[in-house]
């Protein structure tokens, strides 16, 4: 693409369009700014702005937990990340072998693939409830590994498979009939071409089903079995607390967040650089 | 290609589950050695993808001789890059038999066939460097590192690729791509050679270079390739063997020269390019474009028409002469003739053959 002309001047749509654009920025980020400023509010500072100074006092109550109304924010998220992180690998197992599955048509592969996607659309509270509902009536108690895992694939599953077709859609067929003439057999093509080509959407649909099972709780909530997790903690203490301590806990997320997507983002480069060096020593 | 790969030794690469008849005879890269009688046979092969369907290759015969350069040339969907595809075992074959070498591979996986598929996109591995893809399959045979990269690089070489050894192939240009998917496929040591479409994402320019490099290569090698193209020049000029498929069938398997010079059929004159179909005497006949000259000339058969076209192509000059029934003659004269006389558009214009030109064609 060439370099545009500086001195063409821009249409008007342009400056209309920039400006929605700065609006919508700041709508999202504002609120979260004003959340983060206030986290570092003074001992004796409130909900609200003025800062009575600066400090990272609330931090401090959140992490000594001593009962200032911040509950088992340290528990809480240690359920979470351990679900998610179960959720997040079997998501990716799933999908990828259903993706493999449907690259050739079989009988009723349609009715799978749709009664599949429809538990995107279906209310997440009565897919939950109804995962309770028939664990109580079978006399089984709901557990976190069982009833928690269950409920929450109902709602990653659906986003890992259509990333998985978009992804094998996308993957040229002849590569596998190149490594099959090759002399490649068909659990050579799968590790040697197949997967190291799709690596990243593989990649991709890990952090997807860790970031929804993460934050996921009208499927979770009923099924989790004893303990909350970190968003049903968060939501509880919503109601509860009224001291800065929430305001660190939003901090603590947004970071925990944002090292989750740079650090997939360092993997997924390291993995490309991996590949250039691979043969250049 | 460089000597010292045709004298390198290849016992000492050791592959152990590699059925014995794919090892070279001689320690060369010259290999067409064994006493068979044809390169590649199909005999009766028919394809059908619906059972009840219509078949994209119908009872074709076909017998390829050793170390030829076999041209599949048609339009698109006539069946060429499905019978290539039958060769090389990407698709079943419904009736018939294939044989390589004198030996039937009708049902064998590709790799138990002696054949090498170039694919029309290269389709090289996006995550290897060229060094590694054309090592892949003697990765997958389990050859040591050291030694399949040694041996790639020789291939590499052969294709002129060595200096870009460690590039991926989104960093090497259309041409580079094809020479590494051709060192590919070569470090099989393939007794066939299969390429679908190899020059058709080229430019015009690198085709007919890269063109004048696969002749050269395959004939430093010894072995057939049998190349896919629907471009005609593309085939006269490669070609030892042209084979004409329409619809299905083979319309006429030739050394090249006989194509041209007597096609069977209307079809062949026709695609072929070059020739005039005409009906003469009740019969169909075709005479070459560069046998038929402008104006009545006396003992000469002749039509009448008006000139609708004309292109001055440097050496010659092509004049489309439109006949009253609408179909288009040409008329394919030396420029300097041309500027002798120098018709124009819209002229009413005799054109003339003489009668010994005249080829009879084959009802279709």
């Amino acid at each position: 693409m060439s370099k545009p002309n500086p001195r063409r001047a821009r249409p008007l749509s342009f400056y209309f369009l920039a400006a929605i654009l700065s609006a919508f920025l700041l709508f999202l980020y504002a609120p979260m700014a004003c959340v983060y400023i206030l986290s570092f509010q003074g001992p004796t500072g409130g909900m609200s702005f003025p800062m009575q100074g600066w400090s990272t006092h609330w931090f401090q109550v959140l992490f000594s937990g001593d009962g200032q109304g911040v509950g088992d924010i340290g528990n809480a998220f240690r359920r979470s990340i351990r679900l998610a992180f179960v959720v997040a690998i079997l998501t990716m197992a799933i999908s990828l072998s259903a993706g493999m599955a449907y690259r050739r048509k079989f009988r009723g592969s349609n009715f799978v693939f749709y009664s599949a996607i429809t538990s995107m659309v279906l209310p997440g509270i009565f897919v939950g409830f109804g995962i309770a509902l028939m664990f109580n009536l079978l006399g089984w108690r709901t557990n976190w590994f069982t009833s928690g895992i269950g409920a929450q694939l109902t709602w990653t599953l659906p986003f890992g498979l259509l990333i998985m077709f978009i992804v094998l859609g996308r993957f040229n067929p002849s590569y596998e009939e190149a490594a099959t003439d090759l002399g490649a057999s068909a659990r050579q093509r799968f590790t040697q071409v197949i997967v190291p080509i799709i690596l990243p959407g593989i990649i991709g649909i890990a952090m997807a089903g860790l970031t929804s099972s993460y934050e996921e709780t009208a499927r979770t909530s009923l099924n989790i079995g004893t303990g909350n997790t970190m968003p049903m903690e968060v939501t509880g203490l919503l109601t509860a607390a009224s001291t800065p301590v929430l305001f660190a806990i939003g901090t603590i997320t947004t970071l925990f967040s944002f090292t989750l997507v740079i650090v997939s983002l360092i993997v997924m480069s390291r993995l490309a650089k991996r590949r250039q060096m691979r043969t250049a020593a | 290609m460089k000597l010292a790969l045709l004298k390198t030794p290849d016992t000492d690469l050791k592959v152990s589950p590699v059925p014995k008849d794919t090892a070279p005879a001689t320690p060369k890269l010259k290999q067409a050695t064994q006493s068979h009688r044809f390169d590649a046979e199909i005999v009766s092969v028919t394809k059908r993808y619906a059972p009840l369907g219509a078949p994209a290759v119908d009872n074709i015969s076909l017998r390829i001789p050793r170390n030829s350069y076999c041209c599949l040339l048609g339009p698109s969907g006539c069946g060429k890059s499905t019978t290539l595809r039958m060769l090389a075992g990407h698709e079943d074959v419904s009736e018939g038999a294939i044989l390589i070498h004198d030996r039937e591979i009708t049902t064998l996986p590709p790799v138990e066939r002696g054949t090498s598929m170039m694919f029309q996109d290269y389709a090289l591995f996006p995550h290897l460097t060229a060094l590694d893809n054309v090592a892949f399959s003697l990765k997958v045979r389990g050859v040591a590192q050291i030694e399949r990269r040694a041996k790639a690089r020789e291939y590499l070489e052969l294709v002129q690729m060595d200096h870009l050894a460690e590039r991926l192939p989104n960093q090497m240009s259309g041409g580079q791509q094809q020479r590494v998917a051709l060192a590919r496929s070569l470090i099989t040591r393939p007794k066939v050679l299969l390429l679908d479409e190899p020059l058709s994402a080229l430019d015009p320019f690198l085709r007919i270079r890269m063109r004048a490099e696969l002749k050269r290569i395959q004939k430093e090698l010894g072995i057939s390739f049998i190349h896919v193209t629907h471009s005609q020049d593309e085939a006269l000029a490669l070609a030892d063997l042209i084979v004409v498929m329409n619809d299905a069938v083979i319309m006429q398997a030739a050394p090249a020269r006989e194509v041209f010079e007597t096609p069977t059929n209307a079809f062949v004159a026709k695609f072929l390019g070059g020739h005039n179909v005409i009906q003469s005497k009740g019969r169909e006949v075709s005479v070459r474009a560069d046998q038929c000259h402008l104006g009545a000339r006396p003992g000469m058969n002749s039509l009448s028409g008006k000139i609708s076209m004309i292109e001055y192509q440097g050496t010659n000059v092509r004049i489309t002469v439109t006949t009253a029934e609408n179909e288009d003659m040409t008329v394919l004269m030396p420029a300097l003739t041309y500027f002798d006389h120098a018709p124009e558009i819209g002229e009413t214009a005799q054109m003339s053959w003489e009668a010994s030109d005249e080829h009879a064609l084959a009802p279709m």
